[in-house]
């Protein structure tokens, strides 16, 4: 097998139309991904930039609790976490995050603490985390989410319907589900953890793409593809998150409108989360580096954030007990 | 020519159960008594002891809610190590300290005695820390000791073993994760015995052990606010204001002494439950009686 040849399509297509841009072109270098993005580790950011990187990362937070223990004061304890991450006076002080993420029987009660305060309300429905229920099902599941006050709805795609070859299926329910938000902003879990290879992440992120694309006109942030549910290892990973970016980066070569990011699950550490900036400022540059269009969905990195933000500032090791928790 | 060629060790730092170099890359011979090289240490910076308070936070649950039979055994499991390694210390002390064979080899039998003596009290020091106290109504009122947290040990010059095992073990011995920074000028006894620990059952994380400069490492030391207690032993003047000071943030519990070589052979005075104390704090719980 010498150079490079457009691979011929493996998948029957049923009934999908679109163009699959990672079909008909390129198939992902599976070497040369993860080289990539171990690269981006070995950049040394120090000082102003570090602080500034932790205040980014903190105020790009989706706070997620996604437990069958949940209960009311666990998600206010969360939202209050959410408002306020540090309670000491900091000048400047360290901004909200951007979003509480929860399930849909939690909404009203993180809707009531969040409102006016900037802070969205995430929602994940369409029977997460498996999405194995019936479509009617999880459209009802969105609709009541939106009812109840979410303004992002986190939905997870039918894996055993996409790695079965029938992508048609899976763009017409990505559809159904964008249309059922009526407004509220979308984040496609592919659960990239379950798609095996590097080659069907590219895949079923421009499918989530054009699905969304060919339903009526985006704006900028409206929609987000997303790495994991966080029920399955492994989460994110910076090459998978990497071939996501790339996706979103060739819809917006070929479109001008900006798809937006959220890695979610495996990512404690300061240290990663600004590795993952990085990654997004090298691929897609300095207009992604909001929280319009880029996430962390993470809980227990927000302590570390706050840790080694105040390091910075008053030059002491913190104790994890000196943050609240939730 | 049948000479061979001298193999000199290169030590390492001892993190979470791991042998790291130090991530400043630093490091310096280690010469005996006649300037020639035995070798080399590493000369750890604060990002290494904020590495091992890392280590010794995630210890800290498993090692504080060991029974404490377990913890005799293991502290125990480290006078076996240590007995089987006898003559390997002894050289170690005697070729960069000076001191002859022998005496080297008494300090490292007082370090298997100091070891034994602390396995012993593992499960003994509850007795004499603790008490039901007496109340006027139908309840049990009892003060049992719980360890107080993450400890940072500060070791003299000179016994440069003896004095380390046992402002190791005490804390140890209360359930407290130690970080011990090792004396400047005699580190190599102290590399050493974290191979000791490697090998006998102390759980990863639970000792810590940093070779370098303590001028260095005393201010990240106190000040870090994860760290509950500091030990040490033959402070200067100033650095014991230093660290008082620093300490003061986060209120350690901090416990400086002094002692002669002499002194730290007397157990009576350096391991007896009153070395245990300063490493517990005392929980008071009152409990229906059966009436």
């Amino acid at each position: 097998m010498g150079g490079l040849e457009a691979p011929h399509r493996v998948f029957p297509a049923h009934g999908y139309t679109g163009s699959m841009q990672a079909d008909r072109n390129h198939l992902v270098d599976s070497v040369m991904v993860r080289q990539r993005a171990a690269s981006f580790t070995k950049r040394s950011i120090k000082a102003d930039a570090k602080t500034e990187g932790l205040r980014l990362a903190i105020s790009m937070l989706d706070l997620t609790t996604l437990e069958g223990k949940d209960s009311p004061e666990k998600v206010r304890a969360l939202c209050r976490k959410a408002i306020t991450p540090y309670e000491a006076p900091l000048n400047p002080s360290v901004p909200s995050v951007a979003a509480v993420c929860v399930y849909p029987s939690h909404v009203r009660t993180a809707a009531k603490m969040l409102t006016g305060t900037g802070v969205h309300v995430a929602s994940v429905a369409t029977g997460f985390p498996s999405g194995q229920f019936p479509l009617e099902v999880r459209l009802r599941d969105v609709t009541a989410a939106v009812e109840a006050g979410a303004d992002e709805i986190d939905m997870v795609i039918s894996r055993g319907a996409f790695l079965a070859g029938r992508y048609g299926e899976v763009a017409e329910e990505i559809r159904q589900v964008w249309q059922a938000c009526e407004g509220a902003h979308l984040k496609i879990i592919l659960e990239t953890g379950e798609l095996e290879t590097y080659d069907n992440v590219r895949r079923a992120s421009d499918l989530a793409i054009e699905a969304v694309d060919s339903a009526g006109v985006l704006q900028d942030g409206d929609v987000f593809i997303k790495t994991s549910t966080g029920k399955i290892s492994p989460a994110a990973t910076m090459p998978v998150t990497l071939v996501m970016l790339e996706a979103i980066r060739d819809h917006f070569l070929s479109t001008g409108i900006r798809i937006g990011m959220k890695p979610a699950g495996g990512i404690r550490t300061a240290k990663s989360a600004l590795h993952y900036l990085v990654m997004v400022k090298e691929t897609l540059g300095d207009a992604w580096l909001t929280p319009d269009l880029f996430r962390f969905g993470a809980s227990s990195l927000t302590n570390d954030l706050l840790r080694q933000l105040l390091k910075g500032i008053t030059g002491q090791y913190m104790a994890m007990h000196d943050f609240s928790e939730a | 020519m049948n000479a061979r060629l001298d193999v000199i060790k290169t030590c390492k730092l001892f993190i979470g159960g791991a042998f790291p170099r130090t991530e400043s890359g630093r490091s310096r011979p280690v010469l005996d008594g006649k300037d020639r090289v035995i070798a080399h240490v590493c000369v750890a910076s604060r990002k290494d002891m904020r590495n091992a308070v890392e280590a010794a936070r995630k210890a800290a649950p498993g090692w504080m809610d060991a029974t404490a039979y377990l913890r005799g055994q293991i502290l125990y499991r480290m006078a076996e190590m240590l007995e089987g390694r006898c003559d390997e210390f002894a050289s170690a002390i005697s070729s960069t300290t000076g001191v002859t064979p022998a005496k080297a080899r008494r300090e490292v039998e007082a370090s298997i005695d100091r070891l034994v003596r602390f396995a012993g009290w593992a499960d003994k020091y509850q007795q004499i820390l603790g008490c039901q106290n007496p109340v006027a109504g139908p309840y049990y009122n009892f003060t049992v000791p719980q360890p107080t947290g993450i400890t940072g040990v500060l070791a003299p010059t000179s016994p440069s073993l003896l004095a380390l095992v046992t402002l190791v073990a005490g804390p140890m011995c209360a359930g407290c994760p130690v970080i011990a920074v090792a004396s400047d000028s005699t580190p190599l006894p102290a590399v050493l015995f974290s191979e000791i620990c490697a090998t006998s059952d102390v759980p990863a994380g639970v000792v810590n052990i940093l070779t370098g400069q303590r001028s260095e490492l005393l201010e990240p030391m106190s000040r870090h606010r994860e760290i509950a207690a500091l030990l040490g032993a033959n402070l200067s003047p100033s650095q014991r204001t230093s660290v008082q000071e620093a300490a003061a943030d986060n209120l350690k519990r901090v416990h400086l002494v002094k002692h002669s070589d002499a002194q730290w052979e007397d157990d009576s005075l350096v391991a007896s439950p009153w070395n245990i104390q300063p490493f517990v704090e005392s929980k008071t719980i009152w409990h229906p009686s059966s009436t």
